[in-house]
């Protein structure tokens, strides 16, 4: 009997570990047995205490353990749960047994087993791109915000990051998280593009999804201070007319801004849609630059040194300037991201079931402001239709627009083209071509924000085309 | 009587701001126009990060290198991804491959549909050269070499180039005197272009 007890008390501390092991650190085999030991304690009292600190988390595993409801805790053993997930069995009737306990997710919220969008990672692994094709609204999850790292994600302890400004300044002053989270802050929905989106896709259509071809773009509400108030602070000497901002990555990447921009909308931010900014977006502070492409806001940035001139770095010279090849020159500190739209559904690799009813849907943004206006095209590009926009519209942020379509079962080149409030539309490929000249994948064009195809096959699959070239 | 009421509002709150501001607690305060958070930062603390290196060589280390040792540089540190004639080592794992890691070459071939961009046929300034080594190579221990290393290595690029004789010692004054063959290539952004 003694030896059968042993033997249960054993399996279910092998349970608790697999289960608890999924959430964070392993517990030990001691702390595990401990738990399971409660089987014939007191635990049923403070049963539904919220688990506020790990030991309660463990507290209430062994409870769970204890009164037969392990089916509440994830299964390693059969841990197929996708990132940001945990697998639990799935029962025949939910109506008919308790569901999990609140507080076994230790607090953070997971995402249903059920649900594997991820970011794609290109083969050098030098971006991650967002999946478009099955967003929803216009926020981007913090986990599936695009990612370009030029020497990976730091790990960065927030008590030991400095922000230091110096430079063309009165009075270099050096602030820490804490001393940022004291000035009044700001938040602000932005869109944040890398200006190399779709910049293989000018001469020809390459890239097979809408994840891989644009996925290069993201949104999330961004809180943080205006860079203004720093610089009040710390004042500014005659002279000064720009700032070389560096991120403390192992790129220690260095971009020059113009001082106009640091006296206007820029801020250096903290916190990514509510909560503290990913690591992968600059934990624990960035700068923000509204419109610009997404290199200059600097992640996990360390120093601003205000200068009286650029300092052409690698990362403003020999990346991120736009070759021209019509005349071998190159246009260099090009930061806004003009309007651009595309069509997330249906989008590339995607296959209509049949002819019928389509709501077609997409995003457009504009790094000069609003978007006035999307138009739809079914036809190529010969004829276009107004698509209604979803509100509110917000200035330098995504913005979603739907459009019906009831698709007749013959081939059909769904196009969208987006207006900003500056009355600056869409190009289309040819047009960037004249005006630029033409470049060769893997030469990348920056900025290239043509009109973006998607070709419907009469099988209804879709694919990226390039229509007229 | 609506004329009246408002009267009688205003009066209110009239009231209403005479008596937060006898009991001295106000409740909209309104911001102070500057803060003075943060700490001042030392020149120690400043000089322990100012890394950057403008166009001009101002904050150029002292020390110096040549063609002869930064070869000797070059294949220790560089070649395993640059490739041992500078010209990159085609699909490496996990790494941007092909145009972004070749040194060398390309020149005449901004006006192709093919161009090849590299430090001898676009980088404008040979102070970026040192300046990016300096603080993010080699890939593997960014921020590893000495002063006179990076002098060196770049004495070697810009030499394998053809920017620079064998012979020729770079330190804090030669290196910003180097004349890059594509140093006028670059124009300021005319966007937006007008689309109709």
């Amino acid at each position: 009997m003694s030896n059968l007890n042993s033997e249960r008390m054993e399996a279910k501390a092998k349970a608790i570990e697999e289960a608890l092991g999924r959430i964070g650190e392993p517990i030990s085999e001691a702390q595990a047995k401990d738990l399971a030991a409660r089987e014939d304690c007191d635990c049923k009292e403070g049963m539904f205490a919220l688990a506020g600190t790990r030991r309660q988390l463990f507290g209430e595993a062994g409870l769970m353990a204890a009164v037969g409801m392990t089916a509440m805790l994830p299964r390693a053993a059969e841990a197929k749960a996708p990132p940001g997930a945990a697998e639990y069995p799935v029962p025949t009737d939910p109506t008919k047994e308790q569901g999990r306990m609140m507080g076994i997710d230790g607090g953070y919220g997971l995402r249903s087993q059920f649900e594997s969008e991820v970011r794609w990672f290109n083969p050098t692994r030098s971006a991650s791109f967002t999946p478009m094709q099955n967003g929803y609204g216009t926020i981007t999850p913090s986990g599936l915000h695009y990612e370009r790292h030029h020497g990976g994600i730091p790990t960065i302890d927030p008590a030991k990051h400095r922000l230091i400004i110096h430079g063309l300044v009165d009075k270099p002053i050096k602030y820490s998280l804490a001393d940022l989270r004291r000035f009044p802050t700001v938040s602000r929905t932005y869109f944040m593009e890398c200006s190399g989106t779709t910049g293989r896709e000018l001469m020809q259509a390459t890239e097979p999804t809408v994840q891989r071809s644009h996925g290069l773009v993201s949104t999330s509400e961004w809180t943080g201070v205006p860079l203004s108030a720093l610089l009040k602070q710390t004042g500014l000497k005659a002279g000064a007319a720009w700032v070389l901002a560096e991120g403390a990555d192992a790129a220690v990447m260095t971009r020059s801004v113009p001082i106009d921009k640091c006296l206007s909308d820029a801020l250096i931010v903290f916190a990514q849609n509510g909560e503290a900014i990913r690591p992968e977006q600059g934990y624990p502070m960035r700068l923000f630059l509204p419109g610009w492409e997404g290199n200059i806001s600097i992640k996990w940035l360390r120093r601003l040194e205000v200068s009286d001139q650029p300092y052409y770095t690698r990362e403003e010279t020999s990346k991120y300037t736009d070759l021209i090849t019509k005349t071998g020159k190159a246009r260099i500190f090009t930061f806004t991201m003009e309007a651009k739209s595309v069509i997330t559904f249906p989008s590339g690799e995607m296959k209509l079931p049949g002819p019928g009813f389509y709501e077609v849907t997409g995003l457009a943004w504009s790094g000069r402001g609003k978007i006035a206006r999307v138009e739809v095209s079914i036809d190529g590009g010969k004829t276009w239709s107004l698509a209604a926009l979803q509100d509110p519209v917000l200035p330098i942020c995504q913005t979603r627009f739907r459009f019906p379509w009831i698709w007749d079962g013959t081939a059909a080149v769904l196009q969208s083209r987006a207006t900003d409030e500056t009355g600056y539309t869409q190009p289309t490929h040819q047009q960037l071509i004249a005006e630029r000249g033409p470049l060769e994948a893997p030469g990348m064009m920056y900025h290239m924000n043509a009109i973006q195809s998607w070709g419907v096959a009469a099988d209804g699959s879709v694919k990226n085309v390039h229509p007229l070239g | 009587m609506c004329i009246r009421s408002a009267d009688l509002f205003a009066g209110i709150c009239a009231g209403a701001i005479a008596a937060m501001m006898w009991c001295g607690h106000a409740n909209a305060q309104g911001y102070p126009s500057k803060f003075e958070f943060g700490q001042l930062a030392t020149e120690q603390e400043i000089a322990a990060v100012a890394i950057a290196i403008p166009a001009d060589g101002k904050g150029l280390p002292a020390g110096k290198g040549d063609y002869a040792k930064g070869k000797q540089v070059y294949e220790t540190a560089c070649a395993a991804c640059h490739g041992a004639n500078l010209m990159g080592v085609a699909n490496l794992p996990d790494m941007p491959a092909g145009a972004a890691l070749r040194l060398i070459g390309g020149r005449g071939t901004l006006t192709s549909q093919k161009p090849i961009p590299t430090v001898e046929s676009y980088w404008p300034y040979a102070t970026t050269l040192f300046d990016y080594i300096r603080r993010a190579m080699p890939f593997q221990a960014p921020g590893s070499l000495s002063n006179d290393e990076i002098y060196a290595v770049s004495a070697y690029i810009l030499g394998e180039a053809k920017i620079i004789d064998k012979a020729t010692v770079l330190d804090a004054q030669s290196l910003p005197k180097v004349q890059m063959p594509n140093r006028d290539g670059f124009i300021p952004d005319p966007r937006p272009e007008v689309f109709k």
